[in-house]
């Protein structure tokens, strides 16, 4: 029998005091244009994962992707929304 | 000596490394392929530049988890020497062999050039052929070559002497300007604290022959042999 399916959305980011040369760069862009109340962007990225939830550990499977693999715990802080 | 070079798919460096040991050293040296978990007994392992599964993700990441890297880890963690050179590196810290990070250059360039290196410390198994704080020539090639540390984990680092390259100027002197990558503390190599794994950015492996502009990164390799051989002496007596 096969589980149900769940989706997640993972988002990734530099953690705080990270530099973040291309937030920096983007920041710099907007101001040129006239943007210039933008005082400061960070980037990040996200991921949409599609789970076939058996058990009931789900929750922690995710946490492991997370800290494993998709970000480096390191210089990365990451936020799960589930659906 | 034996020195094993772990092809990943995406590795450009493996051939550098491979003909310095064979051709330059006139050592063996033996191909491993990332899928397979024998190490052939050799007894430097290097994990090469390039960009393993295209940077996907982080530079490292993925082929941190290839089948080879469990062996390499073991073998790291029995004490032999392992050497991560740019994205070997990179894999080095993602595996949490070595501490911090390798993130974006703060220029946001990819940077393809040689840089001066101070050689901090002797005491290893990696730099012990240089003369100490010696200036050295080296090509670096790396888009993520920003080393990120902080607090008691770069103390740390710093106090353990465990910093064996610092970018610098030609005359030794540690600037902003001579540092390509904006590198905490001009770091470019580190080892871990038992002093058997080195990662660093700039290619050792690409300057170990007069044509190649520098021989200067040829000591990196002298210093493995003459470590193994104290080893194996040690070992016999």
């Amino acid at each position: 029998m096969t589980g149900t399916l769940k989706k997640a959305t993972v988002y990734v980011k530099l953690k705080d005091g990270v530099l973040d040369p291309e937030g920096k760069t983007i920041q710099k862009a907007l101001s040129q244009m006239g943007y210039a109340e933008f005082l400061s962007v960070r980037t990040g990225r996200f991921f949409e994962l599609e789970i076939e939830a058996n058990g009931s550990d789900i929750d922690s499977r995710i946490d492991e992707v997370c800290s494993k693999l998709l970000a480096n715990p390191v210089i990365e802080n990451y936020i799960v929304e589930k659906k | 000596m034996k020195v094993g070079v772990v092809t990943f798919p995406g590795s450009n460096c493996d051939y550098d490394a491979y003909a310095l040991v064979r051709h330059v050293m006139q050592e063996n040296v033996e191909f491993l392929w990332h899928k397979s978990t024998d190490l052939k007994n050799c007894e430097l392992i290097i994990l090469p530049g390039g960009f393993s599964y295209g940077d996907y993700l982080r530079s490292g990441a993925i082929a941190r988890f290839s089948p080879i890297m469990e062996s390499v880890i073991k073998f790291a963690n029995s004490g032999g020497l392992l050497l991560g050179i740019c994205n070997g590196f990179q894999m080095l810290t993602e595996c949490g062999l070595l501490p911090g990070a390798l993130i974006r250059n703060d220029s946001i360039r990819f940077r393809s050039h040689n840089v001066y290196l101070k050689v901090e410390e002797t005491n290893s198994a990696f730099t012990n052929a240089y003369g100490s704080e010696a200036v050295i020539k080296l090509p670096i090639a790396h888009g993520d070559g920003n080393y990120y540390s902080i607090g008691e984990e770069l103390r740390q680092l710093e106090d353990d002497g465990r910093v064996l390259f610092r970018y610098c100027d030609r005359e030794g002197n540690l600037t902003k300007e001579s540092n390509p990558n904006g590198s905490v503390n001009n770091i470019a190599g580190i080892v871990n604290m038992e002093r058997n794994v080195l990662g660093m950015m700039p290619h050792p492996e690409r300057a170990g022959e007069k044509i190649l502009g520098s021989v200067d990164g040829l000591k990196v390799f002298e210093s493995v042999k003459a470590a193994l051989l104290t080893l194996t002496t040690a070992g016999k007596a």
